[in-house]
């Protein structure tokens, strides 16, 4: 498959009152054309950090001290602000998560989404907003024509959400940044959006990275998946693979830790001791080890490598080292390996 | 429901409207009628602006309810005066926790006169000593560092938080908990945490909970009773397992639909129920008992099709 993004190797510091902060340490992934890749993890993580340093959307007190982010093989960090901003909202664009605050309340929406469009493309007023309008309806605005004069305020949460959608759609995107895009949004209108970028996807084929804290909407949406915590993939597979064959103790964690509709109240819900570390001070070892009911000595010591588990599902764990002890996974886990079973895939290291 | 489980809170045709009389007249609550039973976790559920808050807050009189009663242990409380010594008295009763662990602690005082806010107000402690002993009672019930009541809120992490309100509610030793989105703002890992906790507190006390609520995997998971709220009213009520097996109520099912499940295969397979808001009630439709104790939003043609 054709890798359009490759980050390797990421490493973004924060100047803060504190101290500096080391956000992310050392993160590499790829996204290939076409698929959607979802980036998990807790607020904190890293994730949205992650995915600003693709644009370089940093603020002022962030730097990028290390890595790449190659674009089609052209790595991104060695452009110019004035380069970047050639590529943002252009080939690359981002749907940020609070729709109430990422479109101006004083322009009306046929302007907004025709914006990207003059900016980027030598295209008439005119076009643009009957580009626009297109857009809009596609999205699924209804009555697009009449509301393109209408200001945000006059729409609903799940309506400038879509707006938002239309803004970076507009120029179809090789690649789509959703930064929890629907966080903010009710259950059914969240199921709604989900669909509509689904649909999106196939029109205009579009990659996606999407971020989220919300597995539900993970096993629905990606093609792969990165778990993220204090600021480093701990595993990485498609959907499948982490769904059902998770291997890290954290990804154990935050499976367990959500009730399933089949969950009664008389099983306990078994939650993530403690909280995550600080990253003013980063923990020498597995940064999940405090927490990590299956820690070992080494946890404390050593960052575990990344260990191979199936061609494309890597772990960051030494429980997956050769010399580890066997340990056994959650019953919630174990009954996911069984599922992973009957649908082909082969358990190994377990 | 059986019929011997004690009603520690009964709403009878509760509304709640607001700027009455003005063209944006809202109404939040629309003659909403339910009881809540002593020891158990009602879930109310519902999207933004279904009016499942403001229900909450018109109960512990947050509001001046506009119509209808609220009786708590028998005693109608939605007359009693703001600021009356009355209205102290049942607050002693009745606590909240709020959604949000960040706006809802002021950020100028120590952890220990927050929580011990409640026992200075109602005269509670008679010394110092007494204060500090029971505020680390109450942190320690928490789960949280007894030795840490002299830090100020931004010093804590979200959960912990919410665990510094919810020692502030327990601090009275109250009956009756109102919970409005507890752990929406926590994350993933965090929000078992404070869940499992709530659950332990209340089995040690005997505590009553209405859970309020959007995640309705959670909401099941923790609620004994379950009731769906859309635009003002109640359309649903029922235990939590049957709301969940059997539902009745078209905005029910789509709102069950929409659930996303941390399930790949599942994902896949699943259909969502669209749901039509243009006319969602009609005029000889009432919340009504259609099975035993399992309430629908109808009009009596369908709850007697439903009963056979």
């Amino acid at each position: 498959m054709d890798k359009i993004l490759e980050v390797k190797n990421l490493h973004v510091d924060f100047d803060t009152y504190n101290g500096v902060v080391h956000a992310i340490r050392g993160v590499d992934f790829h996204l290939n054309a076409g698929e959607t890749l979802a980036i998990v993890g807790e607020s904190g993580s890293g994730k949205s950090i992650t995915v600003r340093s693709i644009l370089q959307l940093l603020a002022k007190n962030g730097t990028i001290s290390q890595g790449e982010v190659l674009y089609h093989g052209d790595d991104l960090l060695q452009r110019s602000d004035k380069e970047m901003d050639k590529l943002r909202g252009n080939k690359i664009s981002m749907i940020f998560q609070d729709p109430m605050t990422s479109l101006d309340p004083t322009m009306t929406i046929g302007k907004q989404v025709a914006e990207p469009l003059l900016i980027h493309n030598n295209v008439s007023k005119k076009d643009a907003l009957k580009r626009a309008e297109e857009v809009l309806r596609l999205v699924g605005i209804p009555n697009p024509k009449a509301r393109m004069n209408d200001y945000p305020h006059q729409f609903s949460g799940g309506q400038r959400q879509r707006i938002v959608i239309a803004i970076a759609i507009v120029n179809y995107p090789e690649i789509l940044i959703a930064d929890e895009p629907t966080t903010a949004l009710d259950v059914t209108v969240q199921a709604q959006i989900i669909d509509l970028l689904k649909e999106l996807q196939q029109k205009i084929g579009t990659s996606i990275i999407f971020i989220t804290h919300d597995l539900g909407v993970v096993a629905g949406i990606a093609d792969r998946v990165a778990v993220m915590y204090a600021g480093r993939l701990v595993e990485y597979g498609s959907v499948n693979d982490v769904f059902y064959n998770p291997q890290h103790p954290y990804t154990w964690g935050l499976l367990d830790s959500m009730p399933t509709l089949d969950t009664s109240e008389s099983d306990r819900l078994n939650s993530i001791p403690g909280t995550p570390p600080n990253l003013l001070n980063p923990p020498k070892g597995d940064a999940f080890a405090p927490r990590n009911a299956y820690a070992m000595a080494i946890d404390e010591e050593e960052q575990p490598p990344f260990f191979k588990v199936s061609k494309h599902h890597y772990a960051a764990t030494w429980l997956l080292h050769p010399d580890a002890p066997k340990v056994t996974p959650p019953a919630s886990i174990l009954k996911r390996y069984e599922k992973f079973k009957t649908l082909g895939g082969n358990v190994e290291n377990v | 429901m059986s019929d011997q489980k004690e009603v520690i809170v009964s709403v009878k045709n509760l509304k709640q409207y607001f700027n009455i009389g003005k063209p944006n007249m809202v109404k939040a609550v629309d003659d909403v009628s339910f009881d809540i039973y002593k020891g158990e976790t009602f879930g109310l559920v519902g999207e933004s602006g279904s009016g499942k808050s403001t229900t909450g807050r018109s109960i512990i009189r947050l509001y001046n309810p506009t119509d209808g009663h609220i009786y708590f242990n028998g005693q109608d409380i939605s007359t009693i005066k703001s600021h009356g010594p009355k209205m102290k008295e049942f607050r002693r009763e009745m606590q909240m926790i709020f959604q949000d662990p960040y706006a809802s602690l002021n950020p100028r005082m120590k952890v220990k006169d927050i929580i011990a806010e409640g026992l200075d107000v109602h005269h509670l402690v008679n010394s110092e000593d007494e204060r500090d002993k029971r505020v680390r009672e109450l942190l320690d019930m928490v789960n949280l560092n007894p030795e840490h009541m002299t830090r100020y809120p931004y010093e804590f992490s979200g959960g912990q938080r919410q665990r510094i309100g919810i020692a502030r509610a327990l601090a009275v030793d109250p009956q009756f908990i109102i919970a409005d989105e507890p752990i929406s703002a926590l994350d993933v890992s965090i929000q078992a945490q404070v869940v499992n906790l709530m659950q332990d507190i209340q089995k040690k006390k005997g505590l009553t909970y209405l859970f309020i609520a959007h995640d309705l995997s959670m909401v099941k998971y923790i609620s004994d009773r379950i009731a769906v709220m859309y635009r003002g009213k109640i359309v649903e009520l029922a235990d939590s397992d049957e709301i969940y097996n059997n539902p009745l109520h078209a905005y029910t099912k789509s709102l069950l639909s929409a659930i996303p499940v941390p399930d790949p295969e599942i994902e896949k397979t699943r259909t969502r129920i669209d749901f039509d808001h243009k006319r969602p009630f009609l005029d000889d439709q009432r919340l009504q008992e259609v099975l035993p104790g399992h309430f629908l939003y109808c009009n009596d043609e369908q709850a007697a099709k439903i009963k056979n």
